[in-house]
């Protein structure tokens, strides 16, 4: 636009027309600019509290098997197998569950109000504070784990996952506790998937004579298993961040252990245990974990993405 | 549903009736009964949540739970009218952040720029914006805020929870603004409106129910939230005199109050969690009414 055009003013005369600055243009790009910005800004705000821990302690902190700020010395690796264990033991439960959920939700098993309320009892499930599902699990989950964790440990703790004393707050309350909570995401990317997936798939293999469950498993799962994956990345980056919960049913321990029944903690639970009472370097170890678990479900959620995106492309190529 | 409602006529196998149609047949039938069972599975633990949060949660219930301060370990009596008060205040702290910055940011990506780079890259990090974990919201208050001002306060608090908002309220507004047919629009410039005039009179207003949908789940879920204002607002078990000092919240009063050995406080526990979970189910039962596509 040359910003020249002639055109009639109100009083009828000729007017020179001059396009005048849009405010509320540049105010909504600056709101979307600050929004892109503010990705940049969380990491390099951590990465500038973390430097001092990043300096002097270096990669030594992610092989480090101490946490004792009293005598200085920080390392994360019992944290880091504790993260990585119970939100792979978390999907471990979680998979199957949400998997033969999405598969119910998206076929004609019941009427469909009955699939309507189930769908929403998930959604629900996801909106319930992290908080509460802890208060949940400390009153029925950690006695419930405390009283078949010792019957499992004197069974079978020849094991070294199920070796004795079984505690209530350990691994096992945390991660079954985080199973529930991961259930939705992965309920709801499975089920998007599988309702992609082209009818004419389903009638073709019907037509050949298949049986319901013979089309599900041979012909919808494979179509739509890329979208099953992504929503598996997702739950995992879900399962990594999650807080509260954790941090009141683990039992917080740094202690490197194979057994599923003893205490672990994860890099948030030590997070929110610390932070508040935390001062000088100890501030800066926080820093550098709270660093690894943002750069950890940043790398797994943009995977999640890729794959679901790539998902999605392959199954509007079907149709 | 698009698709088949019907699978392959009962008797087709069974007319056969080889060992092997019979098993088949059998195989379907028990794939279908654990998958229904396994979904009918769900339902347990959502209930027994509900059922206790109940159960522990209503017998404490009475105007004084509302107007009083958390009682000294021990004391059986009280309530924690400061948290419900900080609460309110952290959220509507993030509200008045997140709210101006989340629409207008989408209303840059739906309506000004659509397909430009730079809606594509608002769209992705506000993707990954809500991936982080909540926690994270915090340790970026905490650095920003408390670190400055050296005091745990509700401005800190109300800034992590602005950081762990925005990104819902932008994609829901998104989806939103979306919703508007973009004949709406056409008609408004064909009769000569600009581009603010459209927004404002035509857009805007049409899709306003969807984006006060998105702003309601926004605070239902910054309610609920601990992680974030655990290490930036602290707690109190005072009323609140100023922005600036430590502010008891009804979800770090749960956490605080979880693992106390006193009785009474474990119930105030219950208490507060039953308030937090009623309020995210009358969202998430007002979000399914309102966010009914209005136009097809």
């Amino acid at each position: 636009m040359d910003g020249k055009s002639i055109t009639a003013g109100s009083s009828g005369a000729l007017r020179e027309y001059r396009p005048r600055p849009d405010f509320f243009r540049a105010g909504c790009w600056i709101a979307a600019g600050v929004t892109v910005a503010l990705l940049g800004f969380i990491l390099g705000e951590i990465v500038v509290k973390a430097w001092p821990a990043i300096w002097k302690f270096g990669f030594g902190f992610l092989t480090g098997i101490q946490w004792s700020p009293n005598r200085d010395l920080y390392g994360v690796l019992p944290v880091l197998i504790g993260t990585a264990a119970s939100s792979l033991i978390a999907l471990l439960f979680a998979l199957p569950l949400g998997l033969a959920i999405a598969i119910f939700l998206s076929e004609n098993f019941l009427p469909h109000p009955i699939r309507q309320t189930i769908r929403f009892v998930v959604e629900l499930l996801a909106s319930i504070p992290s908080v509460v599902y802890g208060l949940w699990g400390i009153f029925l989950v950690v006695p419930l784990v405390q009283e078949y964790g010792a019957i499992l440990a004197a069974k079978l703790g020849f094991l070294p996952v199920f070796a004795g004393p079984a505690y209530g707050n350990s691994l096992l309350t945390a991660s079954l506790v985080l199973a529930l909570m991961v259930l939705p995401t992965i309920t709801a990317i499975s089920r998007n998937a599988l309702i992609a997936v082209p009818p004419t798939l389903r009638e073709a293999s019907y037509a050949l004579g298949a049986t319901r469950w013979e089309t599900i498993l041979g012909v919808i799962l494979p179509t739509a298993a890329p979208g099953i994956v992504a929503s598996t990345i997702l739950g995992l980056g879900r399962a990594m961040g999650e807080t509260m919960a954790i941090a009141m049913l683990i039992g917080n321990s740094q202690r490197l252990t194979w057994s599923l029944l003893s205490p672990s903690n994860t890099l948030s639970a030590l997070l929110a245990n610390q932070f508040a009472e935390a001062e000088g370097i100890q501030v800066s170890a926080l820093m550098y974990a709270a660093l690894l678990l943002v750069l950890m479900t940043l790398l797994v959620n943009i995977a999640g993405e890729a794959v679901l995106r790539r998902a999605q492309r392959t199954v509007v190529g079907l149709k | 549903m698009t698709h088949l409602s019907a699978p392959a006529p009962r008797n087709f196998f069974t007319q056969e009736g080889t060992k092997t149609s019979v098993l088949r047949l059998f195989r379907n039938r028990f794939l279908t009964g654990l998958c229904i069972t396994l979904a009918l599975f769900t339902l347990i633990p959502l209930f027994s949540i509900i059922l206790l949060v109940l159960k522990n949660g209503l017998p404490l219930f009475s105007l004084s739970l509302f107007t009083q301060l958390p009682p000294p370990p021990g004391l059986e009596e009280g309530g924690f009218g400061n948290a419900i008060i900080g609460t309110a205040l952290m959220v509507g702290i993030a509200l008045t952040l997140s709210v101006p910055l989340g629409v207008l940011a989408a209303i840059y990506i739906t309506e000004y720029a659509p397909t430009s780079r730079f809606a594509a890259a608002v769209r992705f990090v506000a993707k990954l914006l809500t991936g982080i974990p909540s926690i994270i919201c915090g340790v970026f208050a905490f650095a920003v805020v408390v670190m400055t001002t050296r005091h745990f306060s509700a401005l800190a608090g109300g800034v992590a929870l602005a950081i762990l908002t925005i990104p819902t309220i932008l994609l829901t507004a998104e989806q939103a603004l979306l919703g508007v047919p973009n004949a709406y629009r056409e008609a408004s410039f064909g009769l000569g409106a600009t581009h603010f005039q459209t927004i404002f009179r035509i857009v805007l207003p049409d899709a306003l129910p969807a984006i006060m949908t998105g702003v309601m789940l926004a605070v239902a879920r910054a309610a609920g939230e601990t992680a974030p204002v655990l290490f930036t607002a602290l707690f109190s078990q005072n009323w609140i005199h100023s922005l600036m000092e430590p502010t008891a919240s009804l979800s770090a009063l749960i956490y605080n109050f979880a693992s106390l050995p006193y009785a009474y406080q474990v119930k105030m526990a219950w208490s507060a969690s039953l308030i937090l979970v009623t309020l995210v189910t009358i969202t998430n039962i007002a979000g399914q009414l309102l966010f009914t596509p209005k136009h097809r």
